[in-house]
């Protein structure tokens, strides 16, 4: 039975990360906790007056969004511990579709003020 | 001889039909050779209908100041062929063969969701017959293909809202196909078959779904938009309540890019593989192809806005949209490159497949070039919305597109119907073709830039167009006669006893290697794979001085010698071993499934209630989908 | 389709399939479906902000949103997310009727949410907003349209699951199943983020549109 280096190296990577860990249930609940949080956090500084005033809303949520998307995707979507080919297809997919509108909206100078 | 089992039936609402033969079989059957040669058949008459559009609209414009056609009935014609042949004809035809070959070319039993691949081809179906319905129900859509808002929008007839409803649902098929085939591709290839042991035309196959998964969903919200701005009084495109007909070009064009990428890469796989077959030359350059192929359709999500040059994007837009499209052309042209080079002192055998391959590339390269005048900008200013571009896609999309499929068919044939088309009527069929096209498409570059815009009913006599604008309708229909030569080539096949051997043209790619037609599970057993062009290196193996020698007869794995019977691989890594191979059973519940989204889209013109018994019928589809007793 | 082995290892039961890559085709289709579902959303929220600011008339942003009640809708999705990740961990264990718990869980808070919408979105329109009062009503109305439509969709597929364990059709063989709705689920969960922020939260300018 042939099979090729390529395929095989792939397969054991695959192998090893997926036998590797499955986040426990209290990682889960941790995991959560953390998303509650820093919603809490984004809907708390969206009153604060000081943060408007300071052009600071849109980097600060930007970031909370960040820290909330990346979390989800790589612990509960069990990313980071499965195959690189899943992220991958799932890069494709977000980079191109934030690259592709962002370009869009900059030739309707959407940002510009 | 391997034993196939099929599930037993189960009686009741579920239970799951168990016939592979008989007329019946083709409305469940979920086996990727049926369901291709479903896709083939009925593009191919979609194919007709679109050409007769096409002779309509060349009749009303032969001479000058006619009234044979309406005005109103001609931006209904053209809009409809446009519409058919891009979405109806020609996608639908590269998905027929990548349904019949991509499993053949990669060892596999079928695709990796059969069933959801028998909705694909029932998604497309009700696609076709819902927008042509149109033509009944209150006219059909006559904005362009390309729908552009206010008009689209604003236009009183049903015409558009059936444009925007048939569009969506046959995205919906395109979609779900292009995930199936794609991890087909990535999921389920014989072993040894690494991704760069895999065929051109396999490879072209893997790209065209990734364009159509990142590119349909752009579509999808324009077409949403539109359908809503029409049926419902949003404001997406109105400009007087801050909406933007733009935005439409921009979704549009995101995706109709990409997409004739999409019409064209399946085309340019089915000349790859044609050209090493009859010029007893591997593909030369292998991976330059490969890694071209993936280029263009990268590149290809960056050169959207080429569309939109005189839109008033502004000079920065234009010029890096301009440039991009100018990089497009390398990847192409190192295409053309390499099939010449495949070509270049080969031993060229000259039957119908390679003449179409070979008028691919001449015409092709016309096309090409008239594109890379389009990406200089200032150029384009005069030529855009004239005939000049009606030249240019017509010689990439049929110079290009359909005679390359033209190829595959012939080169296919004897493997999907078990006889041979005629060579001598393929030869009739190719050189009128040839000629018919370039007398149709050839004047449209003069009349372009002579003047001629796009989309125009009729030209009055002192614009001095009406010279070439006759030569045009008659080389259209020449191309007709040849279509008709090539039906009845095609009829009188199945005049022929169905005895073919598994390798007529001494091929080199796997989908050869078992009978004509392959048996219903295609491979006795699983090859195995040691190289690229496998099949090849199974028949001929190379001497020191490079001669090409076959294999001594009864060395491993040669194809099937009668018809009927198929060899295996008899070395070790075969699979089952005097198992039993099972294969999915046939299903109702795709057509069902199916069934409801042109009955939402009727709802959605006609009455709410409509689009809830076409959810209620969809939901069933899928309820009794997921219920039915397991396939294997 | 030959199986693979090694010297050094055991092929693993649980993970191992007969394909190219060793990963299982659902959990690849999957994968490529979310990749593309990307773009369409992306579709959505560019128009939404794109036109944000250009309404000729209101009622605008301000007018109507409710960040607070919004807030709470935003907290149960991600209890669902939760619910989701720990239904799949039980199946995973082997643990049947826990994993059909928190399956449920998953539904029902994805229910909630849902009907969370319908409220607000009824409220909305009492107040003037409707698909095509303005460009705001349509992109906003369609946006979350689309999102609660993938949500109710998801919904489905939860309670398909249940309905599938209770009638004994969902044992750990079949956790790759559960691992797939999952997917979607969490997915809808992260557009979801991203809506919040960029309809709710960033404000579209000071007592203008």
């Amino acid at each position: 039975m042939a099979t090729e280096p390529v395929e095989r190296s792939e397969r054991i990577a695959a192998r090893q990360r997926t036998h590797a860990r499955h986040p426990s249930t209290r990682e889960y609940v941790r995991i959560a906790i953390v998303l509650a949080v820093v919603t809490a956090a984004e809907v708390a500084i969206y009153y604060i007056d000081w943060i408007h005033e300071n052009g600071l809303l849109i980097p600060l949520l930007f970031l909370f969004s960040l820290i909330k998307f990346s979390l989800v995707v790589m612990w509960f979507m069990h990313l980071k511990f499965d195959s690189r080919t899943y992220s991958r297809f799932f890069l494709m997919g977000l980079a191109g579709a934030i690259t592709l509108y962002l370009i869009v909206l900059l030739l309707f100078r959407t940002f510009a003020n | 001889m391997a034993s196939v089992s099929v599930p037993a039936r189960r009686p009741g609402l579920l239970g799951r039909p168990t016939s592979t033969t008989g007329l019946w079989s083709w409305f469940t059957t979920v086996d990727h050779k049926k369901i291709g040669i479903l896709y083939g058949v009925t593009a191919f008459a979609f194919f007709l209908v679109g050409g007769v559009e096409a002779l309509l609209i060349r009749v009303q414009l032969a001479r000058p100041d006619q009234n044979v056609i309406s005005e109103a009935a001609f931006n209904e014609l053209f809009t409809m062929h446009g519409v058919t042949m891009v979405f109806l004809v020609v996608m639908p035809l590269s998905a027929a063969f990548f349904n019949y070959f991509i499993p053949l070319m990669i060892g596999a039993r079928d695709v990796a969701f059969p069933r959801l691949n028998a909705y694909s081809y029932w998604a497309f179906l009700f696609a076709g017959i819902f927008i042509y319905s149109s033509w009944f129900l209150g006219g059909a859509p006559n904005g362009g293909w390309f729908g552009y808002p206010p008009n689209s929008v604003l236009d009183p007839t049903r015409g558009m809202t059936f444009y925007s409803l048939g569009l969506l649902i046959a995205g919906i098929a395109s979609t779900v196909s292009a995930v199936n085939l794609a991890v087909t591709v990535i999921n389920m290839r014989a072993p040894g078959m690494t991704l760069f042991r895999m065929p051109v035309f396999v490879w072209m196959g893997l790209v065209v779904q990734l364009l159509l998964a990142f590119s349909l969903p752009i579509v999808t919200i324009g077409l949403v938009e539109l359908l809503f701005d029409r049926r419902f009084g949003t404001h997406f495109f109105d400009a007087a309540a801050g909406g933007s007909p733009v935005l439409w070009q921009h979704l549009f064009w995101l995706f109709a890019h990409p997409e004739v990428y999409i019409l064209v890469l399946p085309a340019m796989g089915i000349v790859s593989e044609i050209l090493p077959v009859f010029s007893r030359k591997p593909l030369f350059g292998y991976q330059f192809v490969v890694f071209s192929g993936i280029a263009i359709g990268f590149i290809g999500f960056g050169v959207w806005a080429h569309h939109m040059f005189a839109v008033g994007l502004g000079p920065i837009a234009n010029t890096a949209f301009g440039i991009s499209t100018m990089i497009i052309a390398v990847p192409t042209g190192v295409k053309i490159f390499n099939w010449l080079g495949t070509m270049w002192r080969g031993d060229i055998r000259f039957t119908t497949p390679m003449l179409f391959a070979i008028g691919f590339i001449g015409m092709f390269v016309i096309g090409g070039l008239s594109g890379v005048s389009h990406a200089v900008v200032p150029a384009d200013y005069q030529q855009t919305d004239t005939y000049y571009i009606v030249a240019h896609f017509h010689y990439v999309l049929f110079g290009g597109a359909i005679f390359g499929l033209f190829g595959g068919i012939y080169y296919w044939w004897p493997k999907v119907f078990g006889r041979m088309l005629s060579e001598r009527a393929g030869k009739w069929n190719f050189w009128i073709m040839l000629v018919g096209f370039n007398m149709t498409f050839g004047p449209m570059h003069v009349l372009g830039l002579q003047g001629m815009p796009r989309r125009i009913q009729s030209y009055p006599e002192s614009l001095g167009l009406t010279f070439w604008n006759t030569v045009s309708t008659v080389g259209a229909f020449l191309i007709a006669v040849s279509v008709l030569v090539f039906l009845v080539t095609a009829v009188a096949s199945f005049r022929r006893p169905k005895e073919m051997e598994a390798d007529p043209w001494d091929a080199r790619t796997l989908e050869w290697f078992t009978s004509s037609p392959p048996p219903e599970h295609n491979f006795d057993e699983i090859p195995t794979v040691h190289s690229l062009d496998e099949l090849w290196h199974r028949k001929y193996a190379e001497t020191h001085g490079g001669r090409v020698v076959p294999v001594p007869a009864g060395g491993s794995g040669r194809p099937a010698s009668g018809h009927g019977r198929s060899e295996g691989d008899g070395g070790h890594g075969s699979e089952h071993g005097g198992h039993g191979i099972h294969l999915p059973g046939p299903s109702y519940y795709p057509l069902i499934a199916s069934l409801g989204l042109p009955i939402v889209g009727y709802g959605l013109i006609f009455g709410w209630w409509m689009v809830g018994v076409g959810l209620l019928v969809t939901l069933a589809g899928f309820y009794g989908w997921i219920l039915e007793p397991s396939a294997e | 389709m030959a199986t693979v082995e090694h010297a050094d290892e055991r092929p693993l039961v649980v993970e191992e399939h007969a394909t190219s890559t060793g990963l299982p085709n659902t959990k690849l289709a999957m994968w490529l479906f979310l990749a593309s579902d990307c773009l369409l959303f992306g579709a959505l929220i560019s128009t939404y902000v794109l036109y944000r600011g250009a309404s000729t008339t209101g009622p605008f942003p301000n007018d109507v949103f409710d960040i607070p009640y919004t807030s709470v809708s935003s907290f149960v999705l991600l209890a669902s997310s939760l619910t989701m990740v720990l239904a799949l961990a039980a199946i995973q264990r082997g643990d049947v009727a826990r994993s059909r718990v928190w399956l449920l869980a998953t539904a029902l808070l994805g229910s909630t949410f849902v009907g969370g919408q319908v409220y607000e979105f009824t409220a909305f329109h009492d107040e003037g907003l409707t698909l095509s009062a303005n460009v705001f009503g349509s992109s906003f109305y369609v946006l979350t349209g689309f999102h609660g439509t993938h949500v109710t969709v998801g919904v489905l597929m939860l309670l398909t699951l249940v309905f599938l364990s209770l009638a004994g059709r969902l044992g750990p063989e079949r956790a790759e199943t559960v691992e797939m709705v999952g997917l979607y689920w969490h997915f809808v969960d992260i557009v979801w983020i991203v809506i919040f922020t960029v309809v709710y939260l960033i404000p579209t300018g000071n007592g203008s549109p």
